[in-house]
């Protein structure tokens, strides 16, 4: 029977890439020092860009608001460091274009001190005022796709949350920074979780972790205060168990249809960062202004997990990392399997960057690609149950609306038939492809 | 022998039932087609590639015969083709003016600055969304060919410098390259119309030359050297607006620093090719 409540932890398909934490696993959490120069990207969530609240040459301070929330589905902007707004305008964005951003220069001789902000009490906030804090303190979902917290708490009429379910399952290769912060931060993220679960009325706490982490697991068990309803379910270490449907799946054994969200089954997913966020910003008056950042990967000299400002470049994180090993070809920012490669160190680390992972030549070489046998594995990989080698060969012969048939949409791009494929068929990248074809699809007439 | 006989006779039957069905169907329920329009259509090119407006050849020539569109506007057909059509017809021809296809763009991989390295599979759609390709320039050609493969008719070439060359005698400017452009790039364009900006690049003065040896810096010479009205500077990029001002003149591109905007006398980027011959 034990044995059978384990096996259902898990979900169907998925992949078992090597896991690589041992490069930082054991490495506490640092604080990297400040440097001189920081870009905010003015869009670093999913949703509507936000609006400057600042003027250039304007002294800021650190965790002072610098921009509002350009819409509902948008989160506001603190600025990372005392200093001066040097320039308003276009920087280099991670999508290797440029973006609206806000250049700040730090300044040397501030002690750089959070002044704690006047934050409401938030047992006394109703539901939408706290709603709103949420937003007004930046906070967006950590685990890389920086959606805005707060919309996921913004229920419509008759939808009732019954379990908050925080991920810390960290399934991604090489990624350790929330596997640090569930070790070093455990009161925090507890408290966080408290709020969240009061505020949307759910019954349970449940912390998701996967059990290569078996630290983390007893170090959370070990702090749960009295009388909080709160679970630890060690989970089966499988890619992607952070997905936040294959969560549920393998926690609660339910499957959230396609084109639904988590809340339709009564669950509210929230990465362990977002929620320790939100503890740092009710309970201690810091609004969203830095993260712990992974930095590992062959070419890195001194690998560490780090607490780093947000909108600091790339290239400082990576000279105070001893900078880069000889050879190294490729950065990555979030996981190996769904990050993007940056393509300019210029690029400022993000609320969404849990990440930046140095390559060297060897995993990134191109590899030779071969036909496609039909062999199936990614169709046994996939966790959404799509027909990758069907839709790649579509997305070649550029059918991308017939692929619109074949459920395209649903591809959260987790990676999963890439790694599976023997043939080194670039399935993703095709099929990412034909997402952007799609969503930027010119009408006739236009 | 009356099992013999009867299968035959139903069979026969249930034919003449059918057959009388037909033809009361023929007589009462006939629908007379045009014999000009599959005569039209056979004058037509038949490559459906819309560039007409219409969904293809067929529909194409349907309202032709209708008075609804004039033959010229079929810009894939040759003149005589079309003579023969408007002959045929019975109307004007209407010829409208020659279009090419014209890349906003000539940094090619000898004039755009390279920040990075792209190692996916061939194709510009393909790299925009791997961190937007290699290129410091995100707004500029790619140089992955998407364009050339899209073409029905053959007539765009990448060039030695990564650039696509198109064939100004092959390109029927219908709209395949303009859609497949991820940049959005490719416009059709009058081919008599010589003067041409080459840059889509939003930056103005250092921010943008920095980025390609070939990017406009907004310097608004040629604004200033043009006959009143013509150019104007709109978003640090010159556009030319042909009913506001002219004539051009090949004098609004003569003070231009990096040569983002030229006077064409028929395809784009032959003097980046002759200045390549000269330093050979």
């Amino acid at each position: 029977m034990k044995s059978f409540r384990r096996l259902r932890r898990s979900f169907e398909h998925g992949v078992h890439p090597a896991h690589y934490k041992e490069q930082t696993e054991n490495l506490p959490t640092q604080r990297m020092p400040f440097g001189e120069h920081y870009v905010m990207p003015l869009g670093q969530h999913i949703g509507v860009p936000c609006v400057p609240d600042v003027d250039e040459g304007e002294p800021v301070r650190r965790g002072q608001l610098i921009a509002r929330p350009g819409g509902f589905v948008s989160a506001a902007l603190h600025s990372p460091v005392t200093g001066t707004v040097t320039r308003i305008g276009d920087f280099r964005g991670v999508d290797g274009g440029f973006t609206q951003a806000i250049g700040i220069e730090a300044d040397p001789f501030s002690t750089q001190e959070v002044d704690p902000e006047a934050v409401p009490d938030w047992q006394s906030l109703s539901l939408d005022a706290f709603i709103e804090a949420v937003q007004m303190a930046g906070i967006v979902g950590m685990g890389g796709a920086a959606f805005p917290s707060h919309v996921k708490l913004s229920l419509p009429e008759g939808v009732a949350i019954r379990h908050l379910l925080i991920n810390g399952a960290e399934c991604e290769p090489f990624l350790t920074n929330d596997h640090r912060l569930m070790l070093e931060r455990p009161a925090a993220l507890l408290e966080g979780a408290e709020i969240m679960r009061q505020k949307l009325g759910a019954v349970e706490t449940v912390i998701g972790i996967e059990a290569n982490k078996p630290d983390a697991i007893d170090t959370i068990r070990r702090h749960i205060p009295d009388g909080h309803p709160v679970r630890v379910v060690p989970l089966k270490v499988k890619y992607p168990q952070g997905a936040e449907k294959m969560m549920i799946r393998s926690v609660f054994g339910v499957e959230v249809p396609a084109g639904q969200l988590p809340r339709d089954v009564g669950v509210n997913v929230n990465n362990v960062g977002t929620i320790v966020a939100i503890a740092d910003y009710f309970l201690r008056g810091m609004p969203l202004i830095e993260r712990v950042v992974t930095v590992a990967g062959p070419g890195v000299t001194y690998p560490a997990n780090l607490v780093v400002p947000l909108g600091t470049p790339v290239r400082d994180v990576m000279e105070f990392c001893g900078g880069l090993r000889p050879g190294s070809r490729e950065i990555v920012m979030g996981g190996p399997m769904m990050g993007r490669p940056v393509a300019s160190l210029d690029v400022p680390v993000l609320k969404g960057c849990s990440g930046l992972l140095v390559f060297a030549e060897a995993p990134t070489t191109e590899r030779r690609e071969y036909p496609c046998i039909r062999c199936g594995r990614c169709l046994e990989a996939c966790p959404y149950f799509l027909n990758p080698s069907r839709l790649a060969r579509m997305s070649r012969a550029r059918m991308y609306d017939e692929m619109k048939d074949y459920h395209v949409q649903d591809c959260v791009e987790c990676g999963c038939c890439t790694f599976a494929c023997p043939s080194n068929i670039p399935i993703v990248q095709l099929i990412r492809t034909a997402k952007d074809d799609l969503a930027h699809r010119k009408e006739p007439g236009e | 022998m009356n099992n013999l006989l009867t299968a035959p006779a139903i069979m026969t039957g249930i034919g003449l039932f059918f057959g009388t069905v037909l033809a009361v169907a023929q007589r009462f329920l006939r629908v007379d087609e045009d014999p000009r329009i599959e005569a039209t259509n056979e004058l037509l090119p038949g490559t459906n590639c819309g560039a007409c407006g219409q969904p293809g050849c067929l529909p194409f020539a349907e309202k032709l015969v209708a008075g609804e569109v004039e033959p010229g506007q079929c810009t894939v057909s040759t003149d005589e083709a079309i003579e023969s059509i408007a002959e045929f017809l019975q109307v004007d021809a209407g010829r409208a003016e020659k279009l090419v296809a014209r890349l906003r763009c000539a940094g090619g991989s000898r004039q755009a600055h390279q920040i990075a390295e792209y190692r996916g599979f061939e194709g510009c759609r393909a790299a925009a969304v791997v961190s937007g390709g290699g290129k410091g320039c995100a707004w500029g050609c790619l140089g992955l060919a998407d364009c050339e493969r899209a073409c029905t008719f053959d007539a765009i070439h990448m060039n030695a410098n990564g650039l696509p060359q198109v064939d100004t005698e092959k390109c029927r400017a219908c709209p395949d390259c303009v859609a497949a452009c991820p940049k959005d790039l490719f416009e059709l364009v009058p081919l008599n119309q010589h003067l041409y900006v080459q840059c889509n690049i939003p930056l103005a003065g250092e921010a943008a030359t920095q980025l390609c040896a070939t990017a406009c810096d907004a310097c608004g010479r040629c604004a200033a050297d043009a006959a009143p009205g013509l150019i104007r500077m709109e978003g640090n990029l010159p556009v030319i607006d042909l009913a506001a001002g002219g004539p051009p003149a090949p004098e609004a591109v003569y003070r231009c620093p990096t040569n983002a905007i030229v006077w064409l006398d028929r395809e784009q980027f032959q003097d980046q090719e002759t200045r390549k011959a000269r330093n050979a």
